[in-house]
């Protein structure tokens, strides 16, 4: 399978975010891919995945949009992968709702006229770089090691919960994240907190809330001696960089910690436009770990926050 | 029930608003209702596709599918059940060009109700423009104003989608903000268009509308045939 991945087309569903917000999550990672010779193909024309898995069992309509999608994706591709933990967590729930639930795929399909089995695959880009890749060929396409940044590989819960409908990796202490960062050459720091939840939406209505959990999650990945966090997760980069200013704010023994998409940090091990990066656009500066990632040199200066205050524009 | 008299391949039998009616298969659904003796102010417009008045809901005997129509294109079929939405109530945002942004939030900031698109698609199957309504509110709702104001163009605002919508969303309204937005902000300035406002105003072609105005009939209608575009 990894044998000839340039005649594999995987179908890409960016998501909302990814074309505003995350737009630095999704350039960094179409390049990145370009560089493993994996061809995407972005479909066109979608819409929104609705964000949330609908917990009523009756609620059709709420997988209508999700359906579309993977019916969509079939015309070019059995492999369909999104970036954004929601979009993901969405997709794959539906598909497995599809799969084994006959009366949802029934009145799915007669909604939609289509005859849709579940037989495309919901595929996250980690999975498809251990899988369909291998992390041993990701370590060989390596040219600027990320020697000198240690590195909390931050889960948060869409990926992996729930983990009978998920089946993305080990619930508890998930590894695969660990495993990408360690193959582009990071310096990997296993911190409990790594699949706490961020507080996800409650940042429309709960600042103060999401700013303890936030404060939780980043202050235990460093006293276990993380510099920085890199997670999936358009609304996790949101509440725990694009807010940070909220825990600075409210904890004043806090110090900025930088975090990452990991497909900025695969795109940087593999040499791809540092533009396509957007460090300028996270709230929590990663320039001097950067610059230290470059001089291959370590630094303990701390880094700062950026005043300017954004605001959520969806919500 | 007219026309008795008719053979059964040249009429058609139609039902408006459930009543009963035998016409001729020749006519338009608008042509049908006048022949069955409906005086229409409003539903009917310009008569040539253009201006959304007529938009138009049907089945078709023992068919669960709603299908739709502009009256003044669409022929009768035989078993067509059928009635006209003339008009649909619409909330427009009143707004000033000049202060907008073209971005997703400024429409969100008009229009909140886009949120509550949950995607049925049921706009999109009831235009009788074929027009991928639900993708061009995506489009917009992610911010890509070119994209919905391509997809929209043809939109001729009949409401027909408004009145399907479970979200109460008024799609076409959203449309028409999208292309402003587009014209006003995005697409590139027509700097012919400015070069011929300009003539206008140096007074280049006065002479010749005065020659028009004081043109007799006959002349005109010359004039008029030789038209570069008449060639």
């Amino acid at each position: 399978m990894a044998e000839n991945n340039s005649d594999k087309n995987i179908v890409y569903y960016p998501g909302c975010t990814l074309h505003t917000w995350a737009k630095s999550l999704s350039d960094t990672f179409i390049e990145s891919f370009k560089k493993l010779d994996i061809n995407l193909h972005e479909l066109s024309d979608w819409s929104c995945c609705q964000a949330v898995f609908p917990l009523a069992r009756d609620n059709i309509m709420g997988l209508v949009p999700a359906a579309r999608i993977l019916i969509q994706a079939r015309e070019h591709g059995d492999i369909l992968t999104t970036l954004c933990s929601f979009c993901f967590n969405v997709l794959r729930r539906t598909n497995n709702a599809i799969q084994t639930d006959g009366e949802i795929r029934a009145k799915l399909n007669a909604y939609l006229e289509e005859d849709y089995t579940g037989d495309v695959h919901v595929l996250h880009p980690l999975e498809i770089l251990k899988v369909m890749v291998g992390f041993d060929k990701l370590k060989s396409k390596v040219t600027k090691p990320c020697g000198n940044i240690k590195i909390g590989p931050y889960y948060g819960c869409q990926l992996i919960r729930p983990p009978k409908e998920m089946k993305f990796d080990d619930p508890e202490d998930p590894k695969l994240l660990d495993m990408f960062l360690e193959s582009i050459g990071c310096e990997v720091v296993n911190f409990p907190f790594k699949v706490e939840c961020c507080g996800s939406y409650q940042i429309v209505q709960g600042e103060d809330m999401v700013a303890d959990r936030a404060y939780a999650i980043l202050s235990n990945a460093r006293k276990n001696g993380a510099e920085a966090i890199a997670l999936s997760c358009p609304l996790c980069f949101y509440n725990l960089d694009t807010r940070q200013n909220l825990i600075t704010q409210k904890y004043t023994d806090f110090s900025p910690m930088p975090v990452f998409y990991f497909t900025e940090l695969m795109g940087m091990a593999l040499g791809i436009d540092e533009g396509l990066c957007g460090f300028d656009k996270h709230k929590v500066d990663p320039g001097i770990l950067l610059e230290s990632l470059q001089k291959s040199s370590d630094t303990q200066e701390h880094v700062t926050v950026k005043n300017d205050q954004n605001k959520l524009g969806v919500n | 029930m007219k026309a008795n008299n008719e053979s059964n391949q040249e009429t058609a039998t139609i039902y408006i608003m459930g009543k009963k009616h035998l016409v001729p298969k020749a006519l338009t659904i608008l042509n049908a209702l006048e022949y069955a003796g409906y005086r229409l102010i409003r539903g009917c417009g310009c008569r040539g596709g253009f201006c959304g008045a007529c938009g138009t809901v049907y089945r078709m005997q023992g068919d669960y599918k709603l299908r739709n129509a502009l009256a003044c294109q669409t022929k009768v079929e035989d078993g067509m059940y059928l009635t006209q939405i003339p008009f649909y109530p619409a909330n427009k945002a009143i707004y000033n060009m000049d202060e907008l942004e073209p971005t997703a939030q400024q429409i969100i900031d008009l229009y909140p109700e886009i949120f509550r698109c949950v995607g049925c698609n049921s706009c999109t199957k009831i235009c009788p423009q074929d027009i991928q309504v639900m993708d061009y509110v995506n489009a917009a709702l992610r911010g890509d104003i070119a994209r919905a104001a391509d997809i929209s163009f043809d939109c001729i605002m009949c409401g027909l989608c408004a009145s399907r919508c479970p979200g109460e969303l008024v799609q076409y309204y959203i449309g028409l903000l999208c292309r402003r937005l587009y014209a006003k902000y995005i697409a590139k300035p027509a700097k012919h268009l400015a070069g011929r406002v300009n003539e206008i105003k140096d007074g280049k072609f006065d002479n010749d509308i005065d020659e028009l105005t004081k043109m007799d009939t006959v002349k005109l209608k010359e004039l008029y045939a030789q038209r570069d575009i008449e060639k």
